[in-house]
């Protein structure tokens, strides 16, 4: 900033309104610079990809892009992942609620480190979070023989797809919860209980509508995480077509087969996806900010 | 535990409290943290131990896994500091200026938090692959960034990017206009009220948010293995490593990658967060 601006900022310091923009401000100059790299670093990096996505999947047309999702493999593509959601998240949503009942509602020794844990996923790389597993249920894994001998598949299938991304999506719901629960304090159940509501009432009558939002919240982050999680899933599944492939890993078949329709046609889908979370997501923090604590940082 | 009830002496370590289910709900938390988290973790690290420290040495100290840990380590780092450069202006850039659509972009920051890793990667492919979008145009230019490390670098600052702004952003929000007037008006220069009065409180918060990014980026395999190209030695990251050893069967080889990178960026992060720990003391900032 030039001398000259500086001294033009400083001159209306006795004016009683106004004065506030011109002591934070900085020059028109430097503001439109700011936000044009901003705003071309978000164009470059947020938009283009985007756009990218539906100009690839609409390249040959409309009829093309229909073949690619309507192709039966597509489509049972589709009914996995959408199968695997159906499964993960209400275990998340009981895992996360108790975590958070735990952990907001009670002091005991040791809830950091709770926290910490249930945090940790968050750090471990997708790949390690298939890994774990295949090591453990793998064919030569721990289990391996004893699976084998029972006639149970997990590797390779379902139960595997799914414990990958419930280990992915395992902190989502309660770090939602967790500062909401916090914020509200036991106040509201004290007094159900002291008024003589079992506590399951209390439970589903006085906590539950009062954390219900941050519940949706962290159900639809935990939802769009789940059905676009690649590399724990990838680990697992053994890719095989038209059983085991999610819409992701079925997106990286086609792709890999220069099916470049079908699979942005497929990748299309999971991106309107992403537009609908982004778009519920602003809505709930629009419309109960106060009731969404959490940090944004998933 | 900040508050000793006078009921607390029923439970060492737990307060009392008229709020039922600590058990149930503890049991359930618990649980589910064993069997979905951390047993099989300790089975990685049983797994990676069961190699023997000659194997677990050769492996390690192997030029293709060093060079695929110096990659998946150092992009993530570079990604992350250029998400903390651009992260803490568009944070500014949103929280402090009026422009049309800012709700829009604002809203749009989270992209890549929603958007399926592998979407992005097959779309940053179509964009900087020499055939593709951008590409084709540096290709005559002698520029190459798809199937380089640098394509690598383009997925990990996309799939980065929110963090920094969504930790520096409440702090500029929050930032009381007073301090800078009061600046401003004792004769402090535009830049001056900038350095020391903003950039105090910012730098730790877009420290968290470098440590987020970075701790993401290290591990991220599928936004990265479509535009990486993964070329031993060159553009192959250490998650591709361990996929490739699973294909092999060699679990042992798969587990021993997995725990040194584990090990590896914990110790980073540990690094960083202890330093992010004096910078706030330093700027007086707790």
């Amino acid at each position: 900033m030039s001398d000259a601006s500086l001294a033009a900022d400083a001159l209306p310091v006795g004016r009683p309104t106004g004065h506030r923009t011109v002591a934070r401000g900085e020059s028109a100059v430097v503001r439109v610079v700011l936000i044009g790299v901003g705003l071309g670093f978000l164009a470059l990096f947020l938009a283009l990809p985007l756009a990218i996505v539906f100009l690839e999947a609409f390249a040959r047309g409309w009829g093309a892009y229909r073949a690619g999702i309507a192709d039966p493999d597509s489509l049972s593509a589709i009914q996995l992942t959408l199968l695997v959601a159906a499964i993960t998240i209400p275990i998340n949503v009981v895992v996360g609620i108790a975590g958070a009942w735990a952990v907001a509602k009670h002091e005991f020794r040791g809830k950091s480190v709770l926290v910490s844990l249930i945090d940790l996923p968050f750090s471990v790389s997708p790949v390690i979070a298939g890994l774990v597993y295949v090591l453990l249920f793998g064919a030569q894994g721990y289990l391996g023989p004893f699976l084998k001998s029972q006639g149970l598949q997990i590797i390779f299938a379902l139960p595997g797809i799914v414990l990958a991304t419930l280990f992915v999506t395992f902190p989502f719901i309660a770090r939602e919860l967790i500062p909401h629960m916090q914020a509200l304090g036991n106040a509201d159940e004290e007094a159900a209980l002291t008024l003589g509501a079992s506590p399951w009432r209390t439970f589903l009558m006085v906590t539950l509508p009062n954390i219900k939002w941050s519940l949706l919240y962290g159900v639809l982050l935990c939802n769009a995480r789940a059905m676009g999680e690649f590399g724990a899933v990838a680990v697992v599944s053994g890719k095989i077509r038209g059983l085991t492939t999610t819409m992701p890993l079925h997106v990286e078949i086609l792709y890999n087969e220069y099916m470049s329709v079908a699979a942005f046609a497929v990748a299309s889908l999971l991106a309107l996806l992403a537009l609908v979370t982004l778009a519920a997501k602003t809505f709930l923090e629009w419309r109960y900010a106060d009731e969404i604590v959490a940090t944004r940082r998933h | 535990m900040s508050i000793a009830s006078p009921a607390n002496h029923g439970s060492a370590w737990r307060e009392r409290s008229i709020v039922p289910g600590f058990g149930i709900s503890f049991g359930i938390i618990v649980t589910a943290l064993s069997l979905i988290v951390l047993i099989p973790l300790a089975a990685l690290v049983l797994k990676a131990a069961s190699a023997g420290p000659a194997d677990i040495w050769a492996l390690a100290s192997s030029p293709r896994v060093l060079g695929a840990l110096r990659l998946s380590f150092g992009a993530a780092l570079l990604a992350a500091f250029v998400n903390l450069v651009f992260g803490v202006l568009i944070a500014w850039v949103l929280v402090r200026y009026e422009f049309p659509g800012k709700r829009f972009i604002d809203a749009a920051v989270d992209l890549p938090f929603a958007l399926p890793t592998a979407v992005a990667g097959i779309a940053l492919a179509a964009i900087y692959a020499p055939n593709g979008w951008i590409g084709s145009l540096l290709a005559p230019l002698g520029i190459k960034i798809g199937y380089t490390p640098a394509g690598v670098l383009m997925a990990l600052i996309f799939i980065g990017l929110p963090f920094v702004v969504r930790t520096v952003q409440p702090v500029l929000a929050e930032m009381e206009a007073e301090l800078e007037e009061a600046a401003a008006l004792l004769g402090a220069s535009r830049w001056r009220t900038v350095w020391s009065v903003i950039v105090p409180p910012v730098l730790p918060a877009a420290m968290t948010g470098f440590v987020l990014a970075f701790a993401r980026a290290v591990g991220e395999y599928g936004s990265v293995i479509f535009i990486a190209g993964n070329v031993p030695m060159v553009s192959e990251i250490a998650p591709l490593l361990i996929v490739i050893r699973l294909e092999q069967f060699d679990y042992a080889g798969a587990a021993v990658i997995g725990v040194l990178m584990l090990v590896l960026s914990f110790i980073i992060i540990l690094a960083l967060n202890l330093f992010q720990g004096a910078l706030r003391r330093r700027l007086g900032h707790v």
